[in-house]
């Protein structure tokens, strides 16, 4: 159905594992791409590297989104890479704590994340270090919450008539 | 005799720059306006006829699809999906499904492999003859869009006879579809086959080699191969930059790999190369389709079109009826209960506009916990300043429409 490229996935740790050893936190793989958990301190250079080193070539970024993980109070950003040159992804995640939602932009390294941080901030209120124009995006400019977050509520939040946790939400 | 004198320096780029301007003014193109084909705005500085810079405002139909889809079940997202690019519906609704798929480990069986590629196939030719159609549109030649819409209308009456509805479509189920296609369906089919090809052509006479449209799509809104790479730009719009990336040859699914087609590349990004591109792919669509209906005609089995996979699909009603564990099945797939395993994928189609894209993280749950959408508009469309800077607002219109801009898949 998928196919799974094992002697790429190896590559792309020992590599990275090589060049930045502890800043790569862990690595799994998830149903067939590879996903690896970076320290947020590294990943501008992490994804240089991957951007930059001949033998890789992750030259193109699918996509980039946040999550929210209320369990553990973190905010966490996932991108997703795409190599050309040898048709391969990888999940590169990194996360930060709620209280300070910092982690640098990668702007620089690809101009396409501009608008996806923009949403990322709009939705999750991760703020980019080194954005060139971290603003709304796609809700108002006065809107004072971030509504992806998990604690935000789907339904009107003046109402009390309705209960999600009835209808199994 | 009195020679005309023509001052053919002031059509050149650098008039923007060079020139001290006497005055800039601001102008508004949006939110409703009818060259913008969609609700967004663009507020553009003016030097004349001529941008000096722009800014773009979206967001005028979010719909918060993903915080939606984490409050509803699997099968209640496949009508979120149909709002991204309404153009192309059941794109988006297959690309849902596969994503599912991946995560429950289902396998398709062929027929429905073949039977989902006729129907993308067709809504690629709907969403490329609606962007290409209006290419033309806006360059003052309406009548190749009122002539080929019947061919568009005539996709619809295809879509009408496999699902039932026709522009946001939710069409299929997760595993396959809700019902095999009709006779008529078949008929209707192999209809557009035979007629679609001579219209096309027909259309394609009336613009391709025509001096007004070449003059005005050809060099305008050109873009490099590398800076459209790094902006993110898949689809049609990569390739007319000369990248031959297709998720259909790279990541095949569906059963892509068994079809032979090409995948047309053009030079230098321009509008002309986006047009020349989506009408190239729409005459590769025929193709597969053509391939894809023989090779349904070949196969013995004629009534599958759902996996076996009992998690989503129905019971048959007289089971529903007669037998205890069937109507059960039946209320816990209408109700949502369906049990989800925990995971992550990221599943990718070639959607009309590029690579469509859903981050899936399930946690266990009757819902999934985030759902991204990569919405392949969303990308390229922030490179638009860059593709029109220094050109004139009628250039601007052109380029737009042919980056096939869709503000639902904008926005979600």
């Amino acid at each position: 159905m998928y196919q799974i490229n094992q002697e790429r996935d190896n590559l792309v740790i020992s590599k990275l594992t090589n060049q930045f050893g502890d800043a790569i936190l862990d690595h799994e793989l998830l149903t067939d791409m590879l996903c690896l958990t970076v320290q947020k301190g590294s990943l501008q250079n992490i994804m240089l590297f991957l951007h930059n080193d001949h033998e890789l070539q992750y030259n193109f970024l699918t996509s980039l989104c946040g999550a929210h993980y209320p369990e553990t109070n973190r905010l966490g950003v996932i991108y997703h890479l795409h190599s050309f040159a040898n048709n391969h992804r990888i999940r590169i995640k990194t996360s930060t704590e709620l209280e300070k939602p910092y982690i640098s932009t990668i702007t620089s390294i690809w101009p396409a994340a501009n608008w996806q941080e923009r949403e990322t901030y709009d939705f999750f209120g991760i703020i980019f270090d080194g954005h060139p124009n971290l603003k709304r995006i796609l809700n108002v400019d006065e809107m004072t919450s971030f509504p992806l977050r998990k604690d935000f509520p789907l339904e009107d939040q003046t109402r009390e008539d309705k209960d999600d946790s009835m209808f199994g939400r | 005799m009195v020679q005309k004198k023509f001052n053919t320096g002031y059509w050149a780029k650098d008039i923007v720059s060079t020139e001290e301007p006497k005055e800039y003014n601001t102008l508004n193109v949006g939110p409703t306006h009818p060259a913008t084909h969609g609700v967004f705005q663009n507020v553009m500085l003016m030097d004349g006829e001529f941008i000096v810079s722009t800014e773009q405002t979206i967001g005028y139909i979010h719909r918060a699809f993903e915080k939606i889809a984490e409050h509803r079940p699997f099968y209640q997202i496949t009508p979120l999906t149909d709002r991204l690019n309404y153009c192309s519906a059941p794109l988006n609704n297959m690309g849902w499904h596969m994503t599912v798929e991946k995560l429950l480990g289902i396998e398709t069986p062929k027929r429905v492999d073949y039977l989902r590629i006729i129907v993308m196939e067709l809504a690629r030719i709907a969403d490329h003859l609606i962007c290409n159609t209006v290419i033309g549109v806006d360059s003052g030649a309406l009548t190749g869009f009122t002539y080929l819409f019947q061919d568009r209308e005539f996709i619809y009456e295809i879509y009408e006879e496999i699902c039932g509805s026709r522009l946001t479509t939710n069409m299929g189920r997760i595993g396959g579809f809700e019902r095999n296609f009709s006779p008529k369906a078949w008929e209707k089919i192999r209809h557009f086959l035979k007629s679609y090809p001579k219209n096309l052509k027909e259309f394609e006479n009336l613009l391709m080699r025509n001096r007004i449209f070449m003059d005005r799509t050809i060099n305008v809104g050109a873009f490099s191969a590398e800076r459209a790479l790094a902006y993110g730009f898949t689809g049609p719009n990569l390739r007319a930059c000369g990248v031959d990336y297709d998720v259909r040859v790279m990541n095949p699914y569906s059963s892509y790999n068994e079809f032979e087609f090409d995948v047309p590349i053009g030079q230098s990004g321009d509008t002309y190369d986006r047009f020349m591109v989506r009408q190239e792919e729409m005459w590769q669509s025929l193709r597969i389709i053509e391939q894809a209906v023989a090779k349904l005609d070949q196969m013995d089995d004629k009534e599958t079109y759902f996996a076996p996979d009992p998690r989503f699909v129905l019971p048959p009603k007289e089971k529903v009826y007669n037998n205890m564990e069937a109507l059960i099945w039946h209320f816990k797939i209408v109700m949502g209960e369906t049990d989800i395993p925990p995971g992550e994928v990221y599943h990718s189609i070639e959607a009309a506009n590029g690579e469509l894209g859903f981050y899936l993280v399930s946690d266990g749950g009757r819902t999934p916990s985030r759902l991204h959408f990569r919405r392949p508009c969303f990308i390229y469309y922030q490179a638009y300043p860059e593709m029109v800077i220094g050109n004139m607002l009628s250039d601007a219109v052109l380029t737009m429409s042919s980056m096939n801009v869709i503000a639902g898949e904008l926005d979600a």
